[in-house]
């Protein structure tokens, strides 16, 4: 009979609550995981890792049309869509095996089911309905992540109309396809089924795409992808979805005018909900609004004992948010000297679309909004000797200061590998720097993280290269 | 441990206050952002909100107790799990104990389930601990880093820690500021007056007695300074205002959107003179003559029990319908007692104008820092002597009061002179 009565459960083995899980292993915690389906959860699984696999495929796919470029030929060109996905579901099986590896290593023990609260300190794990243990804990991190949201009128089939999870799994690349929502999820599915050969439509209800990034970087990046030949409708909707047969016919609306589109595929992205069902929330004075988790700054719920981290409290929904977000929880019931809550202003955010889109605090309008003062540097990849040789100049750096005290309040990127390069200014962010030692810092030469210092150089009026 | 809670720094000139209503009882549950008392500082009466979360354990202070001294501690505050009997261990720091760093204590968010080691970052081989942004903002309010406690990683000074100092003080010349810098202005020991005495000098006469409300006595702390440490002189000029009486009234038959007054005239017309006049814009410290870059009109509000100086900013850059409608807005909200403290607080020159009383002319006292203040007296018929013959003009004298240390006559006559020029020829007040 396995051991049922533990310090800390965490309910949910994704990035929040794996990683809550092993540090409060560290920290001497006895700890358990309770997951129901894969370790690693969606990030691992259906998220982030599995369709950086995929996207690198299209990357490579992209380039082998461009040998030309750099004194290649190559004739016959093909991929096969099996492998492809085959090669991301290994990766992310591959992933998934590491984290029940470093939860055993840690000594934390993982009971596979569904966990709901049954009473104070109590959780009931069950299997495909059938009881599997009853768990005693002094602490229950509710870890449980998030799922596609679902629009009505426009539910998800797994057919014709997928979610990330199909999009993810196809078993052919489909001739034409229609996006829904043009945030991080939908823009990324539409850069690698276009650069599959699919003709990719998105749709956009706000007037922009990315709209949470800065509205110079929507800009160039619409600009790049209708370049690429991606039809983008912003201020947009679907107000209908009809499946004939072997594909859909999408009713649009858009600038007030109304158009059909036949597409053999739909991939809806408009958004993701909590998952706060079915776990026994209905007993506890855990608050939830608008299917999410009401936490404070050390991610504790109005009831004593239990805790939240990640998705189900809401965004930015990121694993790295989620991971901090576990690891600051668990100190902080652990007692640890020198815990400080998440500070939301410094969590980079990536889009792994061709071109990469990546961003750090506040965009320029939000911090006019807020009151600052500020000054504003741009970078473009043409200036950048490095992005030239890869054959990459599309491009764009761009950081916002405050005038007065010099404090780097967001920095925004679009171009090649950005997504590897945000951290630089993450930690600039993290440890307070201003302008004076972005600009006496020394970035490499020949890098693309040249652009970055050239973008804080060029707000204080003192670009070199451009 | 209780943490103390101590007397805020409410305002720059606040030294002591009064605790006019206690909100919270003793045992009540405290939320950071809740209101614990009503604190009377020198010129209003703020709120006083917590900082930690925790129980309101023993309040030291009763209220209605008068003259505290800032950041004497005034009740004590329990954390989550403490009980009552943490207070009988209490023992208060001796009185002369870095009052700054127990101050901190309050300011920082206490953990009960893990007291944060938060030693002061300067502690140890003298390096501070501090953010690059957290040592440019210190520098440019003029904070000294080592009196203030880091709340960052192992006690780092962050640039949260430069803001709650700077909200918590707003400028207060206080024990955050480098010990060399001077205070703008000294305040020397007052002139002790007991009521005894007082009643001994006037040889006993009957009478009633009015309590000093914390207005009173910081009119009285800060005007008597100002009269014994400024060297104050005086030039009076007389104003001809037909032309501006005449102008006013055609400017306010032209709209129901404003009613401007004479004094509305008066702010614009010497901020525009102070612009003009820049060396007139000025205050003393002992290090340089401060040319202020803004104008920014103090303008005395007479109120039941005292008087308050709300701040039309940037005067010389709004017109007369902007200046007109600012001060009815702040002159309703003294009045009501609803001014923000960066609405008082500051200026860099004052008007007092008794016209409305009857009063001819009167020599203001300076309100420092400010370099002068201009005393305006009632606009009236006058005999006046025009090209050798006798004629009738409505006269109104003006008196400014000058710092000499900052201010010399002859930049005092050249501001009278072009704020007379301008009262006189109201049109240019429009350029």
């Amino acid at each position: 009979m396995a051991d049922t009565s533990f310090d800390l459960v965490v309910v949910g083995g994704g990035p929040g609550g794996y990683v809550a899980a092993i540090r409060a292993a560290q920290l001497g915690l006895k700890t358990a995981v309770v997951e129901r389906e894969h370790l690693g959860g969606i990030c691992l699984n259906w998220g982030c890792i599995p369709t950086k696999a995929l996207l690198r495929s299209s990357e490579i796919y992209h380039l082998l049309h461009r040998l030309d470029d750099f004194g290649f030929s190559a004739k016959d060109i093909s991929f096969d869509a099996g492998k492809v996905v085959a090669r991301s579901r290994a990766v992310a099986k591959q992933l998934s095996n590491g984290v029940a590896y470093l939860l055993r290593k840690n000594k934390v023990t993982v009971f596979d089911g569904h966990a709901s609260l049954v009473g104070k300190g109590r959780l009931a794990v069950a299997k495909d309905g059938n009881p599997v243990a009853e768990l005693a804990a002094d602490h229950i991190v509710l870890a449980t992540g998030a799922r596609a949201r679902s629009l009505p009128g426009l539910e998800p089939d797994g057919e014709l109309v997928w979610t990330y999870k199909e999009a993810m799994v196809p078993a052919a690349i489909p001739g034409s396809l229609l996006v829904v929502g043009s945030g991080a999820i939908g823009i990324e599915f539409a850069s690698f089924y276009h650069d599959m050969g699919a003709e990719v439509t998105v749709v956009e209800v706000l007037d922009r795409v990315l709209p949470v990034e800065d509205e110079e970087i929507s800009a160039f990046a619409r600009k790049s992808f209708e370049k690429q030949g991606i039809k983008i409708y912003t201020a947009a909707s679907v107000s209908g979805l009809e499946r004939n047969g072997e594909g859909v016919s999408a009713r649009i609306e858009a600038n007030g005018k109304s158009l059909e589109v036949d597409v053999e595929r739909v991939i809806l992205a408009v958004g993701i909900v909590g998952n706060v069902e079915d776990i026994g929330l209905e007993n506890t004075d855990v608050a939830v609004e608008r299917t999410h988790i009401v936490v404070d700054e050390w991610l504790r719920t109005g009831e004593a004992g239990i805790y939240a981290v990640g998705d189900v409290v809401g965004p930015p929904w990121l694993a790295h948010k989620a991971s901090h977000e576990g690891v600051i929880c668990v100190e902080h019931i652990a007692g640890v000297n020198d815990v400080h809550p998440l500070d939301i202003r410094n969590i980079p955010a990536c889009t792994y679309c061709r071109p990469q889109v990546a961003s750090v605090g506040l965009t320029e309008k939000a911090a006019r909004e807020a009151g600052h003062d500020v000054k504003v540097g741009h970078f473009p990849f043409i200036g950048n000797g490095k992005a030239i040789a890869l054959g990459e100049p599309e491009g764009m750096v761009k950081t916002v200061f405050d005038s007065k005290t010099g404090e780097l309040l967001g920095a925004h990127m679009i171009g090649a590998e950005v997504t590897e390069l945000i951290q630089g200014y993450t930690i600039a962010k993290t440890l307070e720097t201003t302008e004076t030692e972005l600009i006496r810092t020394i970035f490499p030469h020949p890098t693309l993280s040249e652009t970055m210092h050239e973008a804080v150089l060029d707000a204080f009026g003192r670009a070199i290269h451009f | 441990m209780p943490i103390e809670i101590l007397m805020p720094a409410l305002s720059p000139t606040m030294t002591e206050g009064n605790v006019t209503k206690w909100l919270k009882k003793e045992g009540d549950e405290v939320h950071s952002g809740d209101v614990l008392a009503e604190i009377e500082t020198d010129k209003a009466t703020m709120e006083f909100e917590a900082i930690d979360d925790g129980r309101l354990g023993k309040i030291l202070v009763p209220e209605g107790a008068e003259g505290i001294k800032v950041n004497q501690p005034i009740a004590l505050l329990l954390g989550e799990d403490e009980d009552v009997s943490a207070l009988d261990k209490f023992v208060p720091p001796a009185s002369e104990d870095a009052p700054v760093a127990r101050r901190q204590q309050e300011t920082v968010p206490v953990q009960a389930a893990a007291p944060v080691a938060l030693e002061k970052a300067g502690n140890g081989a003298g390096r501070i601990f501090a953010s690059p942004l957290a040592r440019r903002m210190a520098q440019q309010a003029g904070l000294d880093l080592a009196a203030i406690t880091g709340s960052g990683p192992q006690g780092r000074i962050v640039k949260a820690d430069i803001e709650a100092v700077l909200s918590a003080e707003r400028g207060v010349p206080g024990s955050h500021r480098p010990a060399a810098q001077p205070a703008p202005f000294a305040p020397g020991p007052a002139p002790v007056l007991s009521k005894e005495r007082v009643l001994a000098l006037a040889g006993n006469p009957p009478y009633t007695e009015r309590p000093l409300t914390a207005m009173r006595r910081v009119i009285a702390k800060r005007l008597t300074e100002s009269k014994q440490t400024v060297p104050h002189f005086y030039l009076t000029v007389d104003c001809e205002t037909d032309e501006l009486l005449k102008f006013r009234t055609e400017l306010n038959a032209k709209s129901d959107a404003y009613r401007i007054s004479v004094n509305d005239f008066v702010i614009r017309a010497a901020a525009l003179a102070l612009r003009q006049v820049p060396a007139a814009n000025a205050a003393w410290s002992e290090e340089a003559i401060l040319l202020w870059d803004t104008v920014d009109i103090a303008v005395a509000v007479a109120l039941e029990d005292g008087l308050i100086t709300p701040i039309v900013k940037n005067a010389d850059r709004k017109g007369l319908a902007a200046i007109a409608s600012e001060t009815k807005d702040l002159a309703a909200r003294a009045r009501a007692g609803k001014l923000k403290l960066e609405e008082f607080q500051g200026g860099t020159f004052s008007i007092s104008n008794l016209g409305m009383f009857g009063v001819r002319d009167f020599a203001a006292v300076i309100n420092p820092p400010h370099g002068g203040i201009l005393a305006v007296g009632v606009g009236e018929q006058r005999p006046v002597v025009k090209n050798g013959a006798l004629a009738i003009a409505t006269v109104m004298s003006c008196t400014l009061s000058c710092d000499h240390r900052a201010v010399d006559g002859a930049v005092g006559a050249q501001f009278l002179a072009a704020f007379k020029k301008l009262v006189e020829d109201p049109l240019t007040m429009l350029l």
